[in-house]
């Protein structure tokens, strides 16, 4: 273990996450109006309605795949029986079915983005750039799996990159962990953590606000006027004069 | 009982002469930025016709509004919360830029610039979406007065409905127009689509607005809005709708579309409403008892267990006596002439018509009857299948009969006023025959004919205290006008990210110094831009004209 491991998998991994906390932090304080999807639908639906459910549901399995490989320990699955062939197998099979659906999903959404006008004409740099690194991650790991499983005989990375992860949760970092990992897995990983730390400076924030209080909330939302007396938001060591005479209903 | 205001709008179709004054001044006021060029808070659409979006009223297509399921509740027609999640990332029911018009300029610069030629240069229309050439092949109100003929008319959602013997012969058209904003629902289907509940309805007068710092664009309400009133900005990612100028309603003015009506054919006022009985009232099991439903809802502000109740519910005294004078109330509940726009919906409209009487008027006179004997217009009012039937499709779900009963009525008004305006005796048999007294035939016609500014418009000030807001208007900073340092800078995450402006002193700003400058807005502009408003007409405003070549540089030149 060198200077470089250290640097890699202990001191990035953190100054990524921090960026990520910091940046959305300070995103959703500075940029509530810039929080959104922008979606682009209503240029362009056709090809939409195929690539973006295919992208956004073959994501989530990825992500529900990562969290379940990469947190939960081995033993917990060991205990309640299944082996490591099992394990392995499953994640191989659905795995790829959902990278393969998150690929292709991406690649329809990007050559939309590139080949319809109105779609091309509202892309900022910074989608670009984003894209980039969205898809680098994607393609990586991907790439990662089929190699270590065609190539090889697969590669157990529950042995090595998922205690590492869940070193740097715990603070206490085991970069030592990561340093016989084979050099896709690396990739891979170093380029998520570039993902995490681009994140809050993206459009990719809309997915901290996946609206699952819909489920539980009611229909019709009734809101009362804000109390501030004009239309600008009360600036630090100005005292408000007190609204006479305020309507005392329920709020 | 649970008492809330709702801040009401009753259009007399009788009076619009479809010149679309309102929505221009709405567009000036509200949407007239980048990403909502195709927006139109207020249009006036031309019946029959196909509407703005194409086919809106078309729910079969376009899934809007709220259905009854067999257990007698509500759930959005698009389908439940669960439902909705699901189809998230690609809404399966959304009007595409073609349903609604691509949004052009014209290369006006072209114009100034084209070399010398054998040919007059030309203003191509650009695409404002990609810049590139377009051709212009519809518009918000492209079928404006039957333009486009039966082809355009054929898909007219409502026309269809009709019958199938609708009328293929051109001459025997009806028409007339419908201005259409936001109905600000009791029951708004585009708040309840909203996931992220970003639209709400104001408890204090019922406005239906959307916070723009908590909606994320999933795009439901465009789809949940069966008006298709709530739009996509497609610029800043977030959905926009009409907000009944509650800027100027919260300082007692009317909208600015019925401000600057022509011809004065807007009324707005307070509704008082029991908000428990919404709920059933939209359920209703026959379509046709939406009408009565909604009106059921209705408190009578001037019975004084009503009055009670709203002053327990926190409604402050002035409010309830501006209820008491509401025009709205008096057309809807007194006179029953008013009906809301498309009940089955089940969205509970709060934004009423008259229809208008001048369809029938127009096909007795051009078959040489007079036109104003009540006997002839009644008659016809029945006769006439094709126009009642129509406004019944629009107004009442279908069922012809408060339509006739709201047309003979203003039918009779008609016949009465005119014979009093003849100077003969006026005939009391006219109100008794559609249920009026001959008091309340003339406080209508007052109401509907010569209100002044302060009968139509019944708006009591809210409650909060202006100080502050008046202060504000002389501390903001003054470079926030279009184009200036102030306004809709581009942040680092595109269009317009960063603290938004409010809307009041963004438009008042803007205004005020687009009025009242000297110079250019767009500074570097200069040699291509004059300030016609400005311009008094009397001498030649300095860029009004290229410069003139002066004999020096005509010698240099040869």
């Amino acid at each position: 273990m060198n200077t470089t491991d250290i640097l890699l998998w202990v001191v990035y991994p953190y100054l990524s996450i921090a960026v990520l906390i910091g940046g959305t932090i300070w995103r959703y304080r500075y940029d509530k109006f810039g929080w959104t999807t922008r979606s682009s639908q209503l240029y362009e639906t056709t090809l939409l309605r195929w690539a973006s459910p295919m992208f956004h549901f073959g994501v989530l399995f990825v992500l529900i795949g990562h969290i379940g490989g990469l947190l939960v320990p081995k033993s917990w699955t060991e205990a309640v029986g299944i082996t490591e062939h099992a394990y392995h197998l499953m994640a191989v099979f659905v795995g790829t079915v959902a990278g393969l659906c998150t690929l292709i999903g991406m690649a329809l959404l990007i050559a939309r983005r590139r080949l319809t006008g109105p779609v091309f004409a509202a892309t900022t740099k910074n989608d670009k750039a984003m894209y980039v690194v969205l898809a680098g991650v994607i393609v990586l790991g991907l790439w990662a799996t089929v190699k270590a499983n065609i190539a090889g005989g697969g590669y157990d990375y529950r042995e090595t990159v998922s205690p590492w992860l869940r070193s740097l949760f715990y603070f206490q970092p085991d970069a030592q962990l990561m340093t016989a990992v084979p050099n896709s897995f690396k990739i891979h990983v170093i380029a998520a953590f570039a993902l995490f730390a681009f994140w809050p400076f993206t459009r990719l924030v809309h997915a901290f606000s996946a609206p699952i209080g819909y489920l539980t909330r009611p229909y019709i939302v009734y809101r009362y006027r804000d109390p501030r007396p004009g239309l600008r938001p009360t600036r630090p060591g100005w005292d408000r004069p007190a609204a006479p005479g305020r309507r005392s209903n329920g709020r | 009982m649970r008492v809330m205001a709702q801040i009401a709008m009753v259009m007399n179709l009788d009076k619009c002469i479809g010149c679309h004054t309102c929505s221009v001044t709405c567009k000036q006021a509200w949407t007239n930025r980048s990403g909502v060029e195709y927006v139109w808070f207020n249009n006036v659409e031309s019946r029959p016709g196909q509407g703005y979006p194409r086919t809106y009223q078309d729910q079969e297509k376009w899934q809007g509004g709220w259905v009854r399921t067999a257990t007698g509740r509500l759930k959005p027609r698009a389908g439940g919360r669960v439902k909705k999640l699901f189809s998230i990332f690609a809404n399966p029911k959304m009007p595409s830029m073609q349903d609604y018009y691509e949004p052009w300029t014209y290369d006006y610069e072209h114009l100034l610039t084209a070399p010398a030629g054998d040919d007059f240069p030309v203003a191509r229309p650009k695409s404002l979406l990609t810049g590139q050439d377009t051709k212009v092949t519809w518009s918000a109100n492209w079928d404006d007065s039957l333009g486009g003929g039966n082809e355009v008319l054929a898909a007219d959602p409502i026309l269809q409905k009709v019958s199938d013997q609708v009328r293929q012969d051109y001459e025997k058209a009806f028409l007339f127009f419908l201005p259409r904003i936001c109905e600000h629902c009791l029951n708004p289907s585009c708040a309840a689509s909203c996931p992220s509940g970003a639209i709400y309805k104001r408890a204090e007068d019922g406005i239906v607005l959307v916070d723009q710092d908590r909606c994320r664009g999933w795009r439901m309400c465009v789809t949940g809005c069966p008006y298709k009133k709530i739009y996509f900005n497609h610029r800043t990612g977030k959905a926009e709708k009409c907000t009944f100028c509650f800027p100027r309603i919260e300082i007692g003015q009317p909208t600015i579309c019925s401000e600057t009506c022509v011809g004065r054919l807007r009324y707005i006022g307070l509704m008082l409403y029991d908000a428990d009985k919404v709920a059933k009232a939209a359920a209703v099991k026959n379509e046709h008892d939406l009408y009565d439903a909604q009106r059921s809802v209705f408190l009578d502000p001037s019975d004084p267990a009503v009055a009670a109740a709203a002053e327990r519910a926190g409604i402050p005294a002035d409010w309830i006596d501006a209820a008491k004078r509401s025009p709205v109330w008096d057309l809807i509940m007194r006179y029953e002439v008013a009906l809301p726009l498309h009940p089955e919906y089940r969205t509970m409209p709060m934004v009423w018509y008259i229809p208008p009487l001048s369809p029938v008027v127009d096909v007795l006179r051009d078959t040489g009857h007079d036109g104003e004997d009540p006997h002839n217009l009644f008659g016809a009012v029945d006769a006439l299948r094709i126009p009642i039937d129509y406004l019944a499709g629009l107004f009442t779900a279908g069922d012809p009969e408060p339509v006739r009963a709201t047309l003979n009525r203003l039918a009779a008004m008609r016949s009465y006023q005119r014979r009093i305006n003849l100077g003969e005796k006026p005939d009391d048999s006219i109100p008794a025959a559609v249920g009026m007294t001959p008091e309340e035939m003339n406080d209508m016609y007052r109401l509907l004919a010569i209100a002044k500014y302060e009968r139509r418009y019944v708006i009591p000030a809210a409650h909060a205290e202006d100080a502050h807001r008046l202060e504000q208007l002389g501390t903001e900073c003054s470079l926030e006008y279009e184009g200036g340092p102030g306004m809709y800078q581009t942040g680092p995450f595109g269009e317009a990210s960063g603290t938004p402006v409010p809307v009041q002193v963004e438009t008042f700003h803007m205004l005020r110094s687009r009025q009242t400058s000297d110079g250019f807005t767009d500074a570097g502009d200069e040699p291509r831009r004059v300030n016609l408003l400005n311009w008094d007409g009397n001498g030649r405003p300095e860029g009004l004209f290229p410069p003139r070549r002066t004999d020096s540089d005509q010698e240099n030149k040869s």
